[in-house]
């Protein structure tokens, strides 16, 4: 399992912004994860809160959009949205492929920061 | 009066780190003229098997053969591959399941990359975490043995999207174990189409032919560009 070390990667990175934009507490992050990243998205889940404890990031909220893989289909010259991953293929057409066009995100896309509540502590 | 949080846009790659320095590996090995290939498995699939006989067998043909090797404990997969009289180093992950870019790059920095065609790397067994980590391979290859069972793609699809090659590995215990090869090379069509895929047995030989032109294929090509 290497979503405790993601976790850790993603609480150092929103530690990072919050401080080059003036501090605050994280309510929310938000974070786009491909079916095709590699990461689980329960172990994410439980792995966050520890990775939290003691960064302006405790007790944060995370909510995660999960991003269906793309794939580009040569014979109907267009993108679908791949049904199972254990089958690439078009769901059009039948025909197989491996051009994957999304779905290996995993990314902050933003946070949610209190100002107010830092003053009260 | 409390006002609503703010929502600051970010928009960054959690593994940006990974990449950026997997990327400028990539260019390092290029540029040195070193073929990196990288080996993914479950344990016991027979990763180090194949490539104490792959250091072996290079280093007869005269190509200059190198070797990374990465461990959750113990040296006992160095050992294995020191007796291939190649240089290898293990890098021990302690309780990290994956090999990062950084790792690699940590283990390579005292070594003279030109010295070598090519590099092999040994991930830690396991089919879920090292399929999120660059490398900066040229090539992956993902081994699977027939003991395994057929559907092995089908249970880790991730990391046989991510690869290059399929390596079906300890063909000599197929018919023991009733391994159905139609079945796991649809399977591993089935999540990466136009895959190549090997069927080999370090211990009988059979299919070392073809992987041994494979690899050495590769590097050709890629000097030759």
């Amino acid at each position: 399992m290497h979503e405790l070390s993601i976790a850790v990667s993603i609480v150092e990175m929103a530690s990072q912004e919050v401080a080059k934009r003036g501090g605050g507490r994280v309510c929310a992050l938000h974070l786009r994860l491909g079916a095709l990243s590699g990461v689980v998205k329960e172990a994410l889940l439980f792995s966050h809160d520890i990775a939290c404890l003691g960064t302006p990031l405790a007790g944060s909220k995370l909510i995660i959009e999960e991003v269906p893989v793309v794939i580009y289909c040569q014979t109907c010259q267009a993108e679908h949205n791949l049904e199972s991953i254990q089958r690439f293929a078009c769901p059009a057409c039948g025909e197989p492929t491996a051009e994957v066009r999304q779905g290996k995100d995993l990314e902050v896309v933003a946070l949610e920061i209190d100002d107010a509540e830092e003053l009260l502590t | 009066m409390s006002s609503p949080p703010r929502l600051v846009e970010v928009r960054q790659n959690v593994l940006k780190q990974n990449d950026l320095l997997a990327r400028s590996l990539r260019q390092r090995f290029q540029e040195a003229g070193v073929f990196v290939v990288s080996m993914v498995s479950t344990p016991g699939a027979g990763k180090t098997a194949l490539l104490e006989n792959t250091l072996t067998q290079l280093r007869a043909s005269g190509l200059r053969v190198a070797a990374l090797v990465g461990d959750l404990a113990t040296e006992n997969d160095a050992r294995r591959l020191a007796r291939s009289e190649a240089p290898v180093k293990q890098i021990v992950t302690g309780t990290i399941c994956h090999l990062d870019a950084d790792m690699v790059q940590q283990a390579v920095e005292d070594w003279a990359l030109r010295d070598f065609d090519l590099l092999f790397i040994e991930n830690v067994g396991n089919l879920v975490c090292p399929s999120s980590y660059d490398l900066g391979e040229s090539m992956r290859l993902v081994l699977m043995s027939v003991t395994e069972g057929e559907d092995k793609p089908l249970k880790y699809p991730t990391i046989f999207n991510t690869a290059d090659v399929a390596v079906i590995t300890k063909m000599d215990l197929a018919e023991a174990v009733d391994f159905d090869l139609a079945t796991a090379r649809e399977n591993i069509q089935s999540v990466r189409p136009g895959i190549r895929t090997i069927e080999l047995s370090v211990k009988t030989g059979v299919g070392m032919a073809d992987y041994f032109d494979l690899v050495k294929g590769s590097v050709q090509e890629r000097l030759s560009i």
